[in-house]
C-alpha cells in the first residue's frame, strides 16, 4: 500500500504494508531509533510519537492510519524552542537516568503542554500515565515538566 | 505483506466490504495487540485492512429528540472533550487506559470488540443503547444485548459496519461507578460496577445496575430491576441483602492473569448490595423541607 505523510516535517511516500507497526517503520526504514520498544502492547508509552500533535503509542499503531498525517519523532521535536524547555527542565530536575523511557515522556509532554499549557499536578500524572518510568520514581520528572513549563512560559 | 484500503466515504467504505473479506480497522489499540508477532515482525493479519477510523461521517455527537448519537470512530480523547457526551460516559473513559492510548483507541472499537472487560459496554447496556450496522444494501438496528454474543463475538457480519451508537438521552440523579485495577492509572478492568438510580418522593422510579468482567458478557438483569421499581428507598435498605443473592447466579467470573474468579464474585456483590443499601442517602429522598 503506498502511504504519503509528514514525517518530521518532510513530505514522505513509502510502499509498505499497512499493517506494519509504526514503531519498525520509523525504526527499520527511517532510522529514527528515538522511538523505543519496551513492551509492545501500548502500555509503557517507550514508543510514544506525535500523530497530529497527539502522542500516540506507535507500536500498535499501523502504518495505513498515518496517511495523509503528520507524524513526529524527537528527531523532528529537538529543534523547537518547546523541546529545549522540556530538556532543560528534565536535566535540572534529574528526569533521566537510563534514559530509555526519556523520548516517550518528552513527547507524552508535549501532547499534554499542548492540549494544556497549565496543567495542575494530577493533571500531569494522567498526562504521563501511559508512560513508564524505571528509574526515577517518577517525582523528578513531574518536577522537571513543572520546570519546563516555567521555563517555556508562553511557547505552549 | 497483507493489502489495505482508504475509503474517503462510508459508501465506499460499504462497497469494500460487500466485494472483499476484509478486516476492519479502526484504532487498532486491541487488534494490532491481538495480532503482534514481535519486534520487526509483520502483525498476524491474512485479509486485506480497511483503515475506517478518518471516516467523517462516523465521528460526530450530536443529541437528537432524545436520543444521543455518538459516532464510532469518535477516539476516546474525542468523547472526553465533546460537550453532548454526558459525564458519567466521561468520567469511565477517563479511567481507560492512558493520554496517547485514548487518542487513538474508539468506542465503535470498545464495543466490536466485544471483551467482557470493554469498559464502555456496562453504560451502554444500562444505558439501553441501540447500535446501526449498515451494509452497502442494508440496514439494522439492534439493542446492544443482542450484538455481542459472547467474550469477542458478535452478531456483526463481514459486510457491515458499526455506523451509528444510539443511546436514549436518560439522567439520573444517582450514578455511581467503580472501576478494580491492579493500580489506578493504565490498568485492565478485575471487576467493574455501574449503578444508577432516580429517585423520588423515596420512592425508586429507575434503576439500573451493570456489572463488567465478571462474566462472558456484561451482566444486567432487568427483572430483578422491575422488582425494585415503586418501592421505598428504606425497603430496598432492608432486602439489599436479598436482592443481591439474586444476582449471585449472574456473576460467573473467570481465573486469569488479572484476578481470581472468587475475589471478582465477592467485590461485585459487595458493590451491588452497597449500592442498594445507600440508595436511602441519596438526592430525592428525605423530608420534604429539602
Amino acid at each position: 500500500m503506498i502511504i504519503e505523510f509528514r514525517l518530521n516535517h518532510e513530505k514522505r511516500t513509502i510502499d509498505i504494508d499497512p499493517s506494519a507497526r509504526m514503531l519498525d517503520v520509523l525504526r527499520d526504514d527511517f532510522g529514527l531509533t528515538s522511538v523505543k520498544e519496551g513492551c509492545g502492547e501500548g502500555e509503557c508509552g517507550a514508543c510514544v510519537i506525535l500523530v497530529d500533535g497527539r502522542a500516540m503509542n506507535s507500536c500498535i499503531l499501523p502504518a495505513g492510519a498515518v496517511c495523509g498525517k503528520s507524524v513526529v519523532t524527537l528527531e523532528g521535536f529537538k529543534h523547537t524552542k518547546r523541546y529545549r524547555a522540556i530538556e532543560n527542565g528534565f536535566l535540572k530536575a534529574g528526569s533521566v537516568q537510563c534514559g530509555f523511557c526519556t523520548p516517550g515522556f518528552v513527547m507524552a509532554t508535549e501532547s499534554l503542554l499542548n492540549e494544556n499549557p497549565h496543567p495542575t499536578d494530577e493533571e500531569i500524572k494522567d498526562g504521563l500515565s501511559g508512560n513508564l518510568c524505571r528509574c526515577t520514581g517518577y517525582n523528578m520528572i513531574i518536577q522537571g515538566v513543572r520546570l519546563a513549563i516555567k521555563e517555556g512560559e508562553g511557547l505552549w | 505483506m497483507v493489502n489495505g484500503f482508504r475509503p474517503r466515504t462510508l459508501r465506499e467504505a460499504l462497497q469494500i466490504l460487500s466485494a472483499n473479506n476484509c478486516t476492519v480497522m479502526a484504532g487498532g489499540t486491541d487488534l494490532m495487540v491481538q495480532r503482534a508477532r514481535g519486534f520487526s515482525i509483520r502483525p498476524d493479519f491474512d485479509r486485506p485492512l480497511v483503515f475506517i477510523e478518518p471516516l467523517e461521517e462516523l465521528k460526530h455527537s450530536v443529541r437528537e429528540n432524545g436520543t444521543l448519537h455518538l459516532g464510532p470512530c469518535m477516539t476516546l480523547s474525542d468523547l472526553l472533550r465533546h460537550p453532548a457526551v454526558p459525564d458519567p460516559l466521561k468520567e469511565i473513559i477517563g479511567m481507560m487506559a492512558s493520554p496517547p492510548t485514548r487518542n487513538m483507541a474508539t468506542l465503535g472499537g470498545n464495543i466490536c470488540n466485544a471483551s467482557p472487560a470493554g469498559d464502555t459496554l456496562p453504560w451502554l447496556y444500562a444505558m439501553n443503547a441501540k447500535l446501526k450496522l449498515q451494509s452497502a444494501e442494508k440496514e439494522r438496528i439492534v439493542a446492544i444485548e443482542d450484538f455481542i454474543t459472547g467474550p469477542k463475538k458478535t452478531i456483526l457480519q463481514s459486510d457491515e459496519l458499526l455506523t451509528g451508537i444510539l443511546v436514549p438521552d436518560t439522567r439520573f440523579h444517582l450514578n455511581r461507578y467503580r472501576k478494580l485495577g491492579q493500580r489506578k492509572g493504565m490498568s485492565l478492568t478485575k471487576a467493574s460496577f455501574l449503578g444508577m438510580a432516580e429517585i423520588s418522593g423515596n420512592t425508586v422510579t429507575d434503576i439500573r445496575i451493570a456489572l463488567g468482567s465478571v462474566a462472558p458478557r456484561i451482566v444486567r438483569a432487568a427483572e430483578i430491576e422491575r422488582s425494585m421499581l415503586g418501592r421505598y428507598v428504606g425497603d430496598i435498605n432492608a432486602a439489599a441483602a436479598v436482592i443481591t443473592e439474586r444476582y449471585q447466579p449472574l456473576i460467573t467470573p473467570i481465573d486469569d492473569a488479572r484476578s481470581t474468579a472468587m475475589y471478582r464474585k465477592k467485590v461485585s456483590l459487595d458493590l451491588i448490595r452497597q449500592f442498594l443499601e445507600t440508595l436511602s442517602g441519596s438526592p430525592g429522598t428525605g423530608t420534604k423541607s429539602e
